[in-house]
């Protein structure tokens, strides 16, 4: 199946953007998503292939406009919904939540 | 992709992490202390430096090396590095005829035991695009510019198979022993966008 992931050969992307003694993580929430995503994929629910693909089902503009790990935070947000280990609604509410105790 | 190198998230962003981990928390589907450890692997243990040992010992070791390229992954077992995404493994070697490079046109598929977490520029869209279409113009974007009668392999990787460079023994290196010889070998070299480091001036290549 293609999809907007599938870069290979495409023109107009630009140049190479080289980071010189790149850190491994760019931001601590980097580091969540990585290891929940590295957690949850060891809990069997789901595999490597279906992992990919829920990725690669990131909608394309927003794929196209998302970082790395953004694309990984919506694959699993994704994964778990659709095996109702956690409802986008529950985890929108909580989301909620917090940002009201922070206000 | 590729302009989100500096990642500064909108707080929404940061909120949703916590968010979920709260709660994938709560339903005991996960544990922070492993979460903690699993960071601490991939962001403090494993990197190149276990690439590079494998590289050193190919130079040094002429029956090492011919295991590493017939069963790669269990010539690197030998030294100790295994673990996901290290599972099926190729080995290119570069000669001076031929120079390998590897991409994942797809995502990210990389070596983790080896290399680590692969650098954001490996898993943008610039380098996914044009790594299998003009490798010789992103070689020199790179800095290295090839013989045109140099051949240049791209391989393609995948979740099934990934792939590490057998970079070149640099000229001058015939006394240097195993650790020595790590030294020069970088991560670049091993995903096949330069050359190994020529000995006594490591400390200026890139990582």
């Amino acid at each position: 199946m293609n999809g907007v992931h599938d870069f290979g050969g495409m023109d107009g992307l630009g140049p190479i953007d080289y980071e010189t003694n790149e850190p491994v993580f760019h931001a601590e929430w980097e580091r969540r998503v990585f290891a929940l995503t590295l957690a949850m994929g060891c809990t069997g629910a789901w595999n490597l292939d279906m992992s990919r693909h829920a990725r690669e089902r990131t909608p394309p503009a927003e794929y196209l406009a998302a970082s790395y790990y953004e694309i990984w935070l919506s694959g699993l947000e994704r994964l778990l919904d659709e095996t109702g280990l956690l409802s986008r609604a529950e985890l929108d509410a909580r989301v909620a939540a917090l940002r009201a105790a922070a206000d | 992709m590729g302009k989100h190198r500096h990642t500064e998230p909108p707080s929404d962003l940061v909120l949703r992490v916590k968010a979920l981990e709260s709660l994938l928390v709560e339903k005991g589907l996960v544990e922070s202390a492993a979460l903690d450890v699993l960071i601490d692997t991939y962001e403090n243990k494993v990197g190149p430096r276990n690439g590079a040992k494998v590289v050193a010992r190919a130079w040094s070791d002429d029956a090492y090396k011919a295991r590493l390229l017939t069963d790669a992954g269990a010539a690197i077992a030998e030294l100790g590095f295994t673990g996901r995404q290290g599972e099926d493994m190729l080995v290119v070697e570069n000669t001076p005829k031929v120079h390998n490079l590897t991409v994942c046109t797809l995502c990210s598929c990389y070596p983790w035991p080896v290399l680590g977490l692969p650098p954001v520029w490996y898993k943008s869209a610039p380098y996914r695009a044009r790594a299998v279409r003009d490798p010789r113009g992103v070689l020199r974007e790179f800095g290295l510019e090839l013989p045109d009668d140099v051949e240049i392999r791209v391989w393609d990787s995948t979740a099934e198979l990934r792939y590490l460079v057998l970079p070149e023994r640099p000229a001058g290196t015939e006394g240097l022993g195993e650790d020595d010889l790590a030294k020069l070998v970088t991560r670049d070299s091993m995903i096949g966008v330069a050359k190994a480091s020529a000995p006594g001036r490591p400390e200026e290549a890139r990582p």
